[in-house]
């Protein structure tokens, strides 16, 4: 399998706490790729410089043999990474159609004048865009829901709709923060079997997750961090056993 | 499915249009002034629409959106008056003032791009301000503006040979020069409504409600936030610029102190009062607060006389203590306007239709 994401020395300081400390990490394509370490590992931290909310003191990322514009998130969204938040982070006061359809702003381009004169252009792209969503919308399993304002949504429904919404750039790399977070079990059940859909659909997925279950189960290499170090990459099999791993964060889960 | 469905409707807009057709002719037989004082709601409906973008829509508060106004109202005055001795045609200062208007925006809104909250608020109401100073100002050494004194006898509107000061006389009904500029608003509105409407549910109105949302979201979508930021305030100011416009032609005079920070926060409290992001919300707050005012001058002062003899409360002074009240009660009890922006529901009307 090729490369999609090569990450060289990625370092990232706050003040005096080194979050990231000289992280290279590789994804493949279509990979499932895990990213676990205790609290504070730096995980999050890892992401946000990735998606470009945060920008990082060294090193770079190669994204589908390009360097990645790091510091711009739209222009990361563009070079395809598409990313989800750990609180998170919908337009509450819009539709969850809207949600989705604002996804796709970034793969249309109708302007002002095209609205205010309505073009024919025009009509067919928001057509197309409406139609999209509302595939994507089924595709996650919340078309039920179109209608309902963001915020008005369950928890599960509102994880699912900002996948919709990521899914909407069309991305090839999907990084999902911390997605089963505060899922019950079923729930649970269910968002693995979208995550490893979207695989299927020829999606790359990036997870941070804290359930290790989880993570051991879906992801095909999995990375650790810990305190901005990166510990170990392999295969979770192989992971699951490297003592440093076990020391640093699996502790007794290890012998479930 | 139900035949009587779209007649209504339709039926409901043509009494509308007709109403709004014989109002001017209506408020005639009241007096001229309430012709005049419908124009200026239409222009307030205007700035209120153009200020909705940027408030309502983009969620970006700008205090200084008076400027605007003032920068459409002094392109009419220059090129349309003895001033400079320029006196071009409607056609082409009116776009011209949008055009204008419109850059301004783009060039004040640039340096807030990164300002939110707050924040913004203080450097917009300051760019309000030194636009203002700047008309005040630029009379020497050169006078482009005329300073404080302000720019007299300005050209009104002149389409195909009609002065809009004067009275004509139409199938023996008379239009005054108000009544003529009515008609014209009108169709300025129509079109302005239209705009609004089409935009509010346009890719880039999304992003506009999206940055109002949830800005970090918006560019993790991959929206360029800058630019489509600078598009509100560039559009909201071009609304401006046309309504500065219109103003400077029936005023026939602008100068400075039509453009000061007052007249910001009153168009800003039309916005909030009908309902922030709703174009009809936005267009009733606009009529309210232009409406209600005029309405106390005129009754206050009789119903005064008639219960104490005298004048107690200059209406004025009521009109800024009832407008407090009403805003300080708006906060309370409806906090999103009078007519809030509901997409829930247009959404699920839309829902309905295509499922029936």
């Amino acid at each position: 399998m090729s490369l999609l994401l090569e990450a060289r020395g990625i370092s990232k300081k706050f003040g005096g706490v080194q979050a990231l400390k000289d992280v290279s990490l590789t994804i493949r394509e279509k990979e499932i790729y895990g990213l676990i370490g205790p609290n504070g590992a730096g995980k999050t931290t890892f992401f946000n410089v990735l998606t470009g909310l945060y920008s990082r003191d060294r090193g770079d990322i190669l994204f589908a043999g390009k360097a990645l514009e790091l510091g711009s998130p739209h222009l990361v969204a563009q070079a395809g990474i598409a990313r989800t938040f750990q609180n998170i982070r919908l337009f509450g006061n819009m539709t969850a159609l809207e949600n989705v359809m604002v996804g796709r702003h970034m793969c249309t381009h109708a302007g002002v004048f095209g609205a205010i004169l309505r073009t024919p252009g025009q009509r067919r792209e928001e057509a197309a865009i409406r139609r999209r969503a509302e595939e994507l919308l089924h595709y996650v399993g919340i078309a039920h829901r179109a209608g309902a304002l963001a915020k008005h949504l369950s928890y599960g429904d509102q994880r699912r709709l900002e996948i919709a919404r990521a899914l909407a750039t069309e991305p090839k790399l999907l990084a999902l923060d911390e997605p089963a977070a505060g899922m019950n079990a079923t729930e649970t059940v269910a968002l693995r079997q979208l995550i490893e859909g979207v695989r299927a659909d020829g999606l790359t997925v990036l997870l941070i997750e804290h359930d290790v279950k989880l993570i051991m189960g879906l992801c095909d290499r999995v990375a650790v961090l810990d305190y901005g170090e990166k510990i170990a990459e392999d295969v979770p099999a192989i992971v699951q056993r490297d003592p440093k791993v076990i020391e640093a964060y699996l502790g007794g889960s290890v012998g479930e | 499915m139900k035949p009587y469905v779209r007649f209504p409707r339709w039926f409901g807009l043509a009494l509308i249009a007709l109403a709004l057709l014989l109002l001017p002719h209506l408020l005639t037989q009241v007096g001229t002034a309430w012709v005049r004082i419908a124009n200026f709601a239409i222009l307030f409906i205007f700035l209120s629409l153009g200020l909705n973008i940027v408030v309502g829509m983009a969620g970006l508060l700008d205090l200084g959106y008076v400027a605007f106004y003032a920068v459409g109202a002094y392109v009419w005055a220059l090129l349309a008056s003895p001033h400079f001795g320029l006196h071009m045609p409607f056609w082409a200062i009116l776009p011209l003032g949008a055009l204008l208007a419109c850059i301004a925006g783009a060039v004040l809104g640039a340096p807030t791009l990164r300002l939110r909250g707050d924040y913004l608020a203080i450097v917009t109401l300051g760019f309000g301000e030194i636009v203002r100073i700047f008309m005040n100002n630029l009379s020497s050494p050169f006078n482009i503006t005329n300073g404080p004194k302000g720019i007299t006898r300005i050209d009104g509107m002149n389409v195909a040979g009609m002065n809009f000061s004067a009275t004509d006389t139409f199938l023996g009904i008379p239009f005054s020069g108000p009544t003529k500029y009515y008609y014209v608003l009108l169709l300025l509105l129509l079109l302005v409504i239209v705009v609004n409407l089409r935009l509010q549910n346009s890719r880039i109105g999304r992003a506009w409600v999206a940055i109002r949302e949830d800005e970090l979201a918006a560019k993790a979508a991959g929206i360029n936030t800058r630019n489509v930021k600078l598009l509100a305030f560039a559009m909201g100011a071009s609304f401006g610029g046309i309504a500065g416009g219109m103003f400077a032609a029936m005023q026939g005079f602008v100068s400075p102190e039509s453009f000061v920070l007052h007249e910001s926060i009153m168009i800003l409290a039309m916005v909030v009062l009908g309902g922030m992001g709703n174009v009809w919300g936005v267009i009733a707050g606009a009529l309210l607060l232009s409406f209600v005012p005029e309405l106390l001058r005129y009754t206050v002062e009789p119903a005064q006389k008639a219960l104490f003899g005298k004048m107690l409360i200059e209406p004025e002074v009521l009109r800024m203590l009832l407008f407090g009240m009403a805003l300080v009660l708006m906060m309370r009890f409806r906090p999103a306007g009078l007519w809030p922006e509901s997409r829930h529901k247009r959404e699920m009307s839309e829902m309905k239709e295509e499922a029936a």
